[in-house]
């Protein structure tokens, strides 16, 4: 009897897991006040929901939006993922369910839904079950920043339009390497440690040099609101020449290559997947993890995927602006390009080993970008 | 128990104990002898690149790999004894079963042993149809090993252009004698089918579209700059190591040593083909690494579709590939040892045989894949643990044939 209850308990947990997410985010939200989205959907609410409930409709609505868009994007990601594998690799992918297999990401997430939420006997339950929501709430809170576009009468479409925006971006990420720790040690498993030691070390190691970048951008733009940056990069030949990517040719160019890397590593995609790398460790700090939880890992990665990717669009290549204007569109192609730019170098390049990726973030990109933060001060300066 | 001793000579050839041994735990690691910082890892039997079910404990001091002992005999299928109950014939499917992705080079091994044994030889055209079988089968286990050893680095891509190509191969096996993995195709004195109507030309056209394939991912995998920095510096095994270890095949090759059998000792007519040993230059860093295995390799198979183009060109058209099968094989009493090379190396067969008995009194196989595992624990000390997965995957080892 105990057992049958125990069994219905572990169906349970998997689906249940997902409500501490959803406060989780609801709490984040709430605290980010997002005053932008509220404006933009007060007239909207306005009209419908009495003036008692109106703030609190807005952010419940505005963080679910948020949340649902962020949870698709992983399930297209993969399928693009595994469109993009397939055709380097001369063969067709996904094929079977939907059209071109669209729906193939749907089905997987379903069958992980319902999969046995399995905790090893001698694992750290604490920090095993909460490290996955962490590498998730990592993710997702971090997309508070970054902001889609700005409307016509100068508004900014973002969830939180902070003014040291990539301030917010560099704490956020960093909760990411917590996380795989946390899921390395909790797991225990030798494999699963070496995979969150790995980790640690790397996003660690990796998010000196991505400071480093942001700040060269930053001190080019002289300001810390991502908003502001963009709208520096408007205008020039062809509405692309002053994207910062084109200025001060080469250093923006390398710093954008930089920051590319960095974020290859702070994402822990191939080259640098090292805390995962499957032929050595297995599967690294999630070997242990399957369900629900596993798909959260996968959420994570995917999240920090767009998430990087957007955020070098930002920087360097004029996010929303560009030849035909400002538009939203440009900056989601951007964006997803560079998804694409990932996934591409992870189905065609092999793995470093961990000694050379701590090599190459320590004695070549941390110096360089060091050496670019110093230049591109001066010639500021004196220009 | 008593011994078993040569039918020829008295020479005892195993000894059998009559009490049982005393369980013996020493061989593997004890956490006593571990010092501060130290862990043992155990990798194995069901890891994703030890290539089948290899077991390895390694003692790491972080990244480092201070010691590295592996664990042989989860695929142990007691071949050899069982080949003393069957006839000699029907030993066949057994050696197929030893290196099971190189399986023509095995049953040749033992074809030619017997045949050795009994003194009969093969037609012209048996010995083409050998050679090509086996040098097809070379193709198909070096692009295994090449696309597996991209995928133990990290390149997942180069493991599905390799498997495309190998498919080609097994399917022209399939179309040959109607199996993909485990032939049973070399019999004693001769194959067990014919080639088909329009093999040959099916298996021109293969050569002739898999050589591009080859070009693409050799260039995509060999000379990539992060796949030469992972594998160009580990594993020495330097010239002298080599020898010691008694290493054969590719992986005697990669340390520099020029030594193939195919040009050194002969059969099935190979010293009338032109072709090259491939022998490691090392442009990359010492001599021996795991990346002048992995490349010589890659370069065998070029020299492979060069000897199948030439035995398809001077195939005799006739022949009966049944001719000299002998309907029973009963050999005198006598022993035979016959050595080739398999794509993992030396591959040698020893028979020894009562008079007139359809059965054999012992078999024993040589496989180099087990003679390689044993310089495996003077390589990986000292490397990471990253390495160790390089490293055995540059051995290119079949655990099929290691525990038999």
């Amino acid at each position: 009897m105990i057992t049958r209850f125990r069994q219905i308990e572990m169906r349970l947990m998997g689906p249940l897991t997902m409500i501490p997410i959803v406060l989780c985010l609801v709490v984040l939200g709430t605290i980010a006040a997002l005053p932008v989205v509220a404006t933009i959907l007060s007239e909207l609410v306005a009209d419908f929901v009495p003036p008692a409930l109106q703030h609190l409709t807005i952010v419940v609505l505005g963080t679910a939006g948020f949340v649902g868009i962020l949870a698709l994007n992983p399930i297209y990601s993969i399928w693009l993922e595994r469109k993009v594998a397939a055709h380097v690799q001369d063969r067709l992918g996904p094929m079977r369910v939907g059209w071109h297999g669209l729906l193939q990401s749907f089905a997987d997430g379903v069958k992980l839904l319902f999969k046995e939420d399995l905790v090893p006997r001698d694992a750290d339950r604490v920090l095993f079950g909460a490290a996955p929501m962490l590498a998730v709430a990592s993710a997702f809170a971090a997309f508070a920043i970054v902001p889609w576009g700005v409307r016509e009468d100068g508004t900014v479409l973002a969830v939180a339009n902070l003014n040291i925006g990539v301030l917010y971006f560099i704490a956020i990420t960093s909760l990411g390497a917590l996380s795989v720790l946390m899921a390395g040690w909790g797991s225990n498993n030798k494999y699963a440690l070496y995979g969150g030691m790995r980790a640690a070390a790397q996003m660690v190691s990796y998010e000196i040099p991505t400071a480093i970048l942001v700040l060269v951008v930053v001190a080019q733009v002289g300001s810390l609101s991502i908003p502001e940056i963009v709208n520096a990069q408007a205008g020039g030949i062809l509405g692309v020449g002053d994207w910062l990517i084109f200025q001060l040719f080469p250093l923006n160019l390398i710093a954008f290559v930089l920051f590319f890397i960095c974020g290859l590593a702070e994402t822990n995609r191939t080259p640098f997947d090292i805390p995962e790398a499957e032929s050595e460790l297995v599967a690294g700090f999630h070997t242990e993890y399957s369900g629900m939880r596993f798909a959260f890992f996968f959420l994570a990665e995917y999240g920090n995927m767009l998430l990087v990717s957007m955020l070098a669009a930002l920087l360097f290549l004029g996010g929303w602006v560009g030849p035909f204007g400002s538009n939203p569109l440009l900056f989601f192609v951007k964006g997803f390009g560079l998804v694409v730019v990932q996934m591409w170098l992870r189905w065609t390049l092999p793995r470093l080993r961990v000694d050379q990726l701590m090599g190459i973030c320590w004695k070549y990109v941390i110096p360089i970008s060091f050496f670019l933060l110093v230049v591109t001060t001066v010639i500021k300066g004196l220009l | 128990m008593a011994e078993q001793r040569s039918p020829v000579d008295g020479a005892p050839l195993v000894t059998l104990y009559d009490e049982e041994l005393p369980p013996d735990n020493s061989y593997a690691f004890s956490p006593e002898e571990l010092e501060e910082d130290e862990m043992i890892l155990n990798m194995g039997p069901q890891h994703p690149s030890t290539h089948g079910v290899l077991r390895v404990e390694l003692k790491t001091d972080g990244e480092i790999v201070k010691d590295a002992r592996p664990h042989i005999g989860y695929l142990h299928r007691n071949f050899e004894k069982h080949a003393e109950n069957i006839d000699y014939q029907g030993v066949i499917p057994f050696t197929d079963r030893m290196d099971y992705v190189g399986s023509m080079g095995n049953s040749l091994a033992y074809a030619l042993t017997v045949e050795k044994l009994l003194g009969i030889g093969v037609g012209e055209r048996v010995a083409g149809i050998r050679v090509i079988t086996a040098e097809l089968q070379r193709i198909a286990s070096h692009l295994l090993a090449m696309g597996t050893y991209g995928m133990d680095i990290g390149a997942f891509t180069p493991f599905l252009l390799c498997f495309q190509q190998r498919e080609r191969v097994l399917d022209l096996f399939e179309w040959l004698c109607g199996a993909r993995l485990l032939y049973n195709y070399n019999w004693v004195g001769g194959v067990s089918h014919d080639l088909p109507e329009g093999w040959t030309d099916k298996c021109r056209r293969f050569l002739d579209e898999f050589v591009p394939v080859l070009d693409e991912v050799d260039k995509l995998l060999s000379h990539n700059k992060i796949f030469i920095r992972r594998t160009a510096d580990i594993g020495i095994i330097t010239p002298a190591m080599a020898k010691d270890y008694a290493l054969s095949g590719p992986n005697l090759r990669g340390s520099g040593i020029d030594w193939d059998l195919r040009r050194d000792d002969p059969y099935l007519g190979y010293e009338n083909y032109d072709f090259n040993v491939v022998v490691a230059d090392s442009p990359h860093g010492p001599v021996g690494s795991c990346w002048d295995r992995y490349f010589v390799r890659v370069r065998e198979m070029y020299e492979s579709v060069k000897i199948v183009r030439q035995a398809l060109d001077r195939l005799p058209a006739e022949g009966d590939v049944h001719e000299n099968v002998p309907r029973f094989v009963r050999p005198l009493a006598g022993e035979a040892y016959c050595r080739s090379e398999a794509p993992r190396g030396e591959l040698a067969f020893y028979i020894v045989a009562e008079n007139k008995k359809p059965i054999p009194y012992r078999v024993k196989g040589r496989s180099p894949c087990f003679v390689a595992m044993g310089l495996f624990h003077e390589i990986t000390r000292g490397e990471m643990i990253a390495d160790i997965i390089a490293i055995i995957g540059s051995l290119d080892i079949v655990l099929g044939e290691i525990d038999r």
